[in-house]
């Protein structure tokens, strides 16, 4: 079973938001800088010109004969000329009183201190920056405070800041770009070191459990170190139930030999009926019991090989014919005939060692129950499904059970007598199912079972 | 014919040399390795009984020196191992057969035979008695000349009379050497196989006599 994870979010999602939301804020933030610097620099440029101007009247003023002369000099006027032509506005008053120029232009400053006063305002349907500042001119016996307010529109300044602004916003806009293609390229290169990873791991064979060592950035090295620690214990725990089920088999079987063994030669020696017969229930009792262990561990060794099946290919004629060479001794012992019928050759991807045991299962069931001097059939075909059918000329199966047969240690009404476990067709059955395919009951016209492995 | 069984277990030795020496046999046990090999070196044996696991090491490296060497004395490994994981593996390393255990005697016997029979040339073990020649290896009985090959269980009869002649066999007796424990045999089986042997030996001096009441024997006439 494949559990999918639960997925939650994605890491280049939110790492391309992050850095193109944090790129993007820059930006504007960057452009907003730019921006105001730009207009402090020009209104500083405006203001320090319209001061000159101003302080150049101011200087131009005397006072003769207690009569206050203001010749506007030209080159006052002259510095505030533009490339867009803006307008000046000025007016001059006289300890408040209008003197000269535009009487809508009210003096703001302060006569507190010295300092020029800057304003901006708006005035006849213009934005205009305004100056007041103002002189205390000293006769002989007057003094008078000469006050000047000095207004210019804007029209060559906002130019000038289009301009600016515009080249602030495109520099802003290349600093996005810049930035949103580098997150995206920082993004993909890390997502790229986990990518990496993750294919290396899904491209391993299942048996694969060795530790992971191809080399990691230094961030990923923690979960590949516990990567690789769960695959050594699982690799530790595989083994380990593997060597357990052999140990577990090997303990089993050696003190029941012994016992068999004894058994067998003490039922040669003695000679009274009685005797005998207890011998022989013993042998029989000993057989059913290791064979009992014996399918039960080979069973544990399937479910175990099948959960983790690897498939190779190898030839399925072949195998079968390797296995009735292996098996030719014990048909000997009754006289049975192994024939094994069929195509020469019939290619198979599988595990070569599950099907060799069910089917070494299907053929100790039919030596069985097949009568000394029958013949065992073994006969395959080439699929799909491949069919491998081993048919015997015994009693066949009780046709009311058929399909009960093959469950666990399920066995048929007329196998009374015989050493079994039930668990025979059982392992087929599930060496049938690892491989996609089942197993078939049915029984031969002419009499006798017949029980086909489909893959 | 003589056989070295190396097992570590006394006990399964015990019982398995008991059980071989009853059908005529001659076995030497090692119990080691190291002793294994020795007896190798010194006795000139028909046929090696292997365990797998050994006090001294692993039997599969017994295997592969005993390959390495001159010596094709044939190998049946005997294994508790389970069915799946290494059988096919003692095969490659050059046994000539392995036996699960537990054994049925009958099947290691059948084993041991088939072995043999596949290196034949290296057991020279005819019988020649009472006008017949019988090679139980090859299951072969030839008498005044014509030879018929013997089904298996006419075979181990016959071997059985031959080990033990002027011995009187109950029905029973040659059942549990004929039969495995779980067939149902009836004594009329036996009957059949007396028959059948009583034919082959036609034309020569041994034939089976019928005891009533107590069973069969072979007798040697002349």
């Amino acid at each position: 079973m494949q559990d999918n994870p639960k997925v939650s979010g994605s890491l280049r999602k939110r790492l391309v938001l992050t850095l193109i939301g944090g790129a993007a804020l820059l930006a504007f933030l960057l452009f907003l800088a730019v921006r105001n610097f730009a207009v402090q620099v020009a209104q500083q440029g405006q203001d320090n010109i319209l001061f000159a101007s101003a302080s150049s009247m101011l200087d131009a003023a005397s006072l003769r004969d207690g009569v206050v002369e203001v010749d506007l000099p030209y080159s006052a006027f002259a510095m505030l000329t533009t490339p867009a032509d803006d307008r000046v506005f000025y007016a001059i008053y006289e300890d408040g009183t209008f003197l000269s120029g535009y009487d809508d232009l009210p003096f703001f400053g302060s006569l507190d201190d010295d300092r020029p006063r800057y304003r901006t305002a708006q005035m006849r349907g213009a934005t205009v920056r305004q100056i007041s500042a103002h002189r205390t001119l000293i006769g002989a016996n007057r003094r008078i405070n000469l006050q000047i307010v000095l207004a210019q529109t804007q029209d060559a300044l906002s130019e000038t800041l289009d301009r600016i602004f515009r080249t602030a916003a495109l520099l802003g806009v290349s600093f996005f770009a810049l930035a949103a293609a580098m997150s995206l390229w920082v993004t993909s290169s890390t997502m790229g070191q986990l990518n990496r990873l993750t294919t290396s791991v899904t491209r391993r064979g299942p048996q694969d459990l060795s530790p992971f060592r191809n080399p990691v950035p230094q961030e990923m090295a923690p979960l590949v170190k516990s990567l690789n620690s769960l695959m050594g214990r699982l690799d530790h725990s595989l083994s380990q139930s593997e060597d357990f089920i052999a140990e577990a088999a090997h303990r089993v079987r050696t003190p029941l030999a012994t016992v068999r063994s004894y058994a067998e030669a003490t039922l040669q020696r003695v000679d009274k009926e009685e005797n005998r017969e207890a011998m022989r229930s013993m042998i029989k009792a000993i057989d059913e019991s290791s064979r009992t262990a014996g399918q039960l561990l080979d069973h544990a060794m399937i479910t175990f090989r099948a959960d983790q099946m690897e498939r190779r290919e190898f030839d399925l004629v072949e195998l079968l014919r390797e296995l009735v060479l292996q098996l030719a001794p014990i048909a000997e012992m009754k006289d049975l005939a192994l024939n094994l019928h069929g195509a020469p050759s019939v290619p198979y991807a599988g595990d070569p060692i599950l099907i060799q045991n069910a089917v070494r299962n299907l053929i100790d069931n039919a030596m069985k129950y097949g009568p000394a001097e029958s013949a065992v059939d073994i006969t395959v075909t080439a699929g799909p499904p491949v069919r491998i059918t081993v048919c015997d000329e015994g009693p066949g199966f009780p046709a009311d059970e058929i399909d009960r047969l093959t469950t666990r240690f399920a066995r048929g009404q007329n196998a009374e007598g015989k050493v079994g476990s039930g668990l025979g067709l059982t392992i087929a059955q599930d060496v049938a199912g690892a491989h996609g395919g089942s197993i078939e009951l049915s029984n031969r016209e002419e009499g006798g079972a017949c029980v086909t492995l489909l893959l | 014919m003589k056989f070295l069984l190396v097992e570590d277990n006394r006990a399964l030795a015990d019982a398995v040399a008991s059980r071989m020496r009853l059908d005529g046999h001659v076995i030497d046990h090692a119990e080691k390795l190291e002793d294994a090999s020795a007896f190798v070196a010194t006795g000139d044996y028909d046929l090696i009984l292997l365990d797998i696991m050994l006090p001294d090491g692993d039997g599969r490296t017994f295997l592969e020196r005993h390959r390495a060497s001159d010596l094709d004395t044939p190998v049946i490994v005997l294994t508790a191992r389970s069915q799946v994981s290494d059988r096919i593996g003692s095969l490659d390393l050059g046994a000539d057969d392995y036996i699960t255990k537990p054994f049925d005697h009958a099947e290691l016997e059948a084993r041991c035979r088939a072995v043999l029979r596949r290196k034949s040339g290296n057991a020279k073990t005819t019988i020649e008695r009472g006008g017949i020649v019988f090679d139980p290896v090859a299951g072969h009985l030839s008498v005044g000349g014509v030879g018929v090959t013997l089904r298996n269980r006419e075979l181990r009869l016959l071997e059985v009379f031959l080990n033990a002649p002027g011995q009187v066999f109950s029905k029973q007796k040659l059942a549990d050497r004929l039969f495995s424990y779980d067939d149902d045999v009836s004594e009329n089986a036996i009957e059949v196989y007396i028959g059948r042997l009583r034919k082959h030996l036609e034309g020569s001096e041994l034939s089976i006599t019928t005891l009533r009441g107590l069973g069969y024997r072979l007798d040697h006439a002349g």
